[in-house]
């Protein structure tokens, strides 16, 4: 069935509501605005105000008590406008979703859904850009996720719920509009493992949310030169599924990491060091990061896209590693 | 600040209810005073927060909630600890870092848990712990639940955005929530009205649209009598309270603290109101007790001391190659 990333996310949300009781969703305009995003449109009218809570501006506030919420046993979802805002609740979510299981000698479980937009290519500028996946996954404590897929998006939501750990969910603004196959109700995804979304033989690229497409894309103008890329969808960004890409990489000898943050002391640069570590031997070029320009995100549309990872670096990227 | 709630609230408590809180007080400080030795021979680490002077207040607000209220507390937490509770043990064995401890010796002084008892920390973040207090109260109403979740924290955490936030929403969400907010007079080295423009935090809380009043927090029964009222406001559907415990930390900030800041003078002023001699003095005038009375209770608690001590001394340190549990919830 085809539908829209946005519709998939909705679903997601239904089924949430429908399966369990306990769970309920909160933020900033998800009620009667319908969510900034049209995610939540019409779940007010068909779960009422008690399951679909519009907060104030303060995430600080609505993400620690979701925090509460969930340690009291309710599954609650929390949704950040943005993942820039996110860093005003970032309080919360280290000190205390991904600690207090550990610092209570293992008393607590959060089972907490926090779900968040994230990246850029709407010329809305650095504060309202930024992909801060990497600052979240830097966290143990926390199972962070990214959905890539109109799939995914779908059949991530009922899985964190399931988890007793606090779950951060990324959704790239760039795909809510774009299109592809839904699962159905009954399909969940694997939120253990990475997903080899395209297989290949020649270089493997391991992207994650909106970098999947532009990975994708890479690969198709790559095979009309006869290149043969293995794209890896990351899927859960922590803990990471090191030993798919491993795996991948002891077959095409090449790796090419495709990150819309930044690369230093990033997601990529994670990535790097972990094939290092477990596949050095199996290398037959030097690892290539394509990542977003070491900037914040300018407005102007030139700026911007020149600062993203394109499709075309990732073809320059694959071509030198394959050379 | 706005009128304390009006109804009937029981009168003076009776001579049972005010040797117990006499007797908790007691307990809180003898413990502390002990974990100051403790500390010197560094058999205790890390920072050390007391809560000498402030006994009233944990002795008398959560004399006045129930098993299946929810508390949330601050890095000054053995005596809302003990007061909650939590046996001295588990207590004594988490300042060890032993295994017993009440937080698996991963939390020390500053992160006593006990979930069982509803008890959340242990919050070394200034106000970090009021927005989880809102999520508490909020999984009550979502389950019609008749409990009350009771955050304390101090009168620099007033100054956190963070307050202001909580604040808003659960007097928006109408959330069964007691702010109880332990005004020491110092945010550490600052004074009150060296952190805050305007010093009267129950006249501000009240802004919110909560009732909010001051309390005299030197004073084990009045804090009792407050906390009454405010539980019976917030049970009974008038959305969350906030009470101002004015009151006064007798040592430094932590052992760290060489407390150059306050004055002899005004320390002195403060100890002369000591709650415990206070308390002590009207139950002796209403000859309630006496010193043997005293001597005996105290002599008790010594007891229980030396008992939590040997208890710890003896509980094994949680082994090293656990380190990495409780990170995440273990799968099976
Ligand atoms: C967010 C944050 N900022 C600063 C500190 C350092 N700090 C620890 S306690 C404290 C004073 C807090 O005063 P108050 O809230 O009045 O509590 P009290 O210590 O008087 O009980 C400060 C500044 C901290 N722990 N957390």
């Amino acid at each position: 069935m085809t539908t829209t990333y946005r519709q998939a996310l909705t679903d997601a949300l239904r089924e949430a509501l429908d399966r369990d009781e306990r769970v309920f969703l909160m933020g900033e305009d998800v009620g009667a605005y319908g969510g900034c995003f049209g995610v939540s449109r019409g779940l007010l009218d068909d779960y009422g105000p008690r399951r679909i809570r519009d907060t104030p501006l303060s995430e600080s506030a609505f993400v620690g008590a979701g925090i509460g919420a969930a340690i009291a046993g309710r599954r609650p979802i929390v949704e950040i406008m943005t993942g820039n805002f996110s860093l005003l609740a970032l309080d919360q979510i280290l000190n205390n979703a991904a600690t207090l299981r550990h610092m209570s000698g293992g008393q607590l479980d959060v089972p907490l859904v926090i779900r968040m937009a994230t990246g850029a290519g709407r010329q809305l500028a650095a504060q309202h850009s930024h992909s801060l996946e990497s600052f979240y996954a830097h966290l143990p404590g926390l199972r962070v996720l990214s959905a890539a897929t109109v799939a995914d998006a779908r059949g991530m939501l009922w899985p964190a719920l399931q988890d007793p750990d606090p779950v951060v969910i990324f959704e790239p603004i760039a795909l809510y509009n774009s299109s592809g196959e839904s699962r159905g109700p009954d399909t969940v995804t694997d939120i253990d493992t990475a997903e080899v979304a395209r297989p290949g033989n020649d270089a493997t690229v391991v992207a994650y949310g909106g970098t999947l497409h532009t990975a994708l894309a890479a690969a198709e103008q790559l095979a009309e030169t006869g290149v043969d890329a293995e794209v890896i969808d990351l899927r859960t960004l922590r803990p990471l599924d090191t030993a798919t890409i491993v795996e991948s990489v002891s077959r095409t000898h090449r790796l090419v990491t495709v990150d819309e943050g930044w690369g230093r002391v990033g997601i990529a640069a994670e990535i790097a060091a972990a094939t290092a570590e477990h596949a050095y031997y199996d290398l037959d070029a030097p690892i290539r990061r394509v990542c977003t320009a070491e900037v914040p995100i300018p407005y102007a549309r030139q700026l911007e896209e020149a600062a993203l990872p394109s499709a075309g670096a990732v073809v320059v990227a694959v071509q030198e590693v394959v050379s | 600040m706005t009128e304390s709630p009006a109804g009937a609230v029981p009168g003076r408590t009776d001579p049972g209810r005010r040797i117990e809180l006499l007797r908790q007080m007691m307990r809180i400080r003898r413990f502390e005073e002990r974990c100051i030795q403790l500390y010197s021979t560094e058999k205790i680490r890390g920072f050390l927060h007391l809560y000498i002077g402030e006994e009233a207040v944990a002795a008398g607000l959560l004399s006045e909630i129930d098993a299946q209220d929810a508390v949330v507390s601050t890095y000054r937490d053995h005596g809302h600890a003990l007061a909650r509770g939590i046996p001295m043990t588990a207590l004594m064995a988490e300042m060890f870092g032993r295994s017993t401890g009440c937080s698996g010796g991963r939390g020390g002084s500053m992160h006593l848990f006990d979930a069982q008892r509803r008890f959340y920390g242990g919050n070394a973040i200034v106000a970090g712990g009021l927005p989880p207090a809102l999520g508490l109260a909020l999984a009550d109403v979502l389950t019609d639940t008749p409990h009350i979740t009771v955050c304390l924290f101090g009168d620099g955490a007033f100054a956190e955005g963070e307050f202001h936030e909580c604040a808003n929403l659960a007097a928006l969400w109408h959330l069964p929530v007691l702010f109880a907010c332990e005004n020491n007079q110092y945010a550490m080295g600052t004074a009150l009205r060296r952190e805050h423009a305007a010093t009267d935090l129950a006249l501000r809380a009240a802004g919110y649209g909560m009732a909010s009043w001051p309390v005299d927090g030197m004073d084990a029964e009045a804090v009792a009598e407050a906390a009454r009222r405010a539980v019976q406001s917030i049970r009974g559907g008038g959305g969350p309270c906030f009470l101002e415990f004015r009151t006064y930390r007798f040592r430094a900030h932590s052992l760290y603290d060489a407390d150059r800041y306050r004055d002899k003078a005004e320390i002195e002023q403060w100890k002369a109101r000591d709650p415990i001699e206070r308390l002590y003095g009207q139950l002796r005038n209403a000859e309630i007790i006496d010193d043997r009375g005293y001597a005996e209770i105290e002599t008790a608690i010594d007891a229980e001391i030396d008992a939590a001590i040997v208890e710890a001394e003896a509980a094994p340190l949680e082994p090293v190659a656990d380190l990495t549990r409780h990170v995440y919830a273990e799968r099976q």
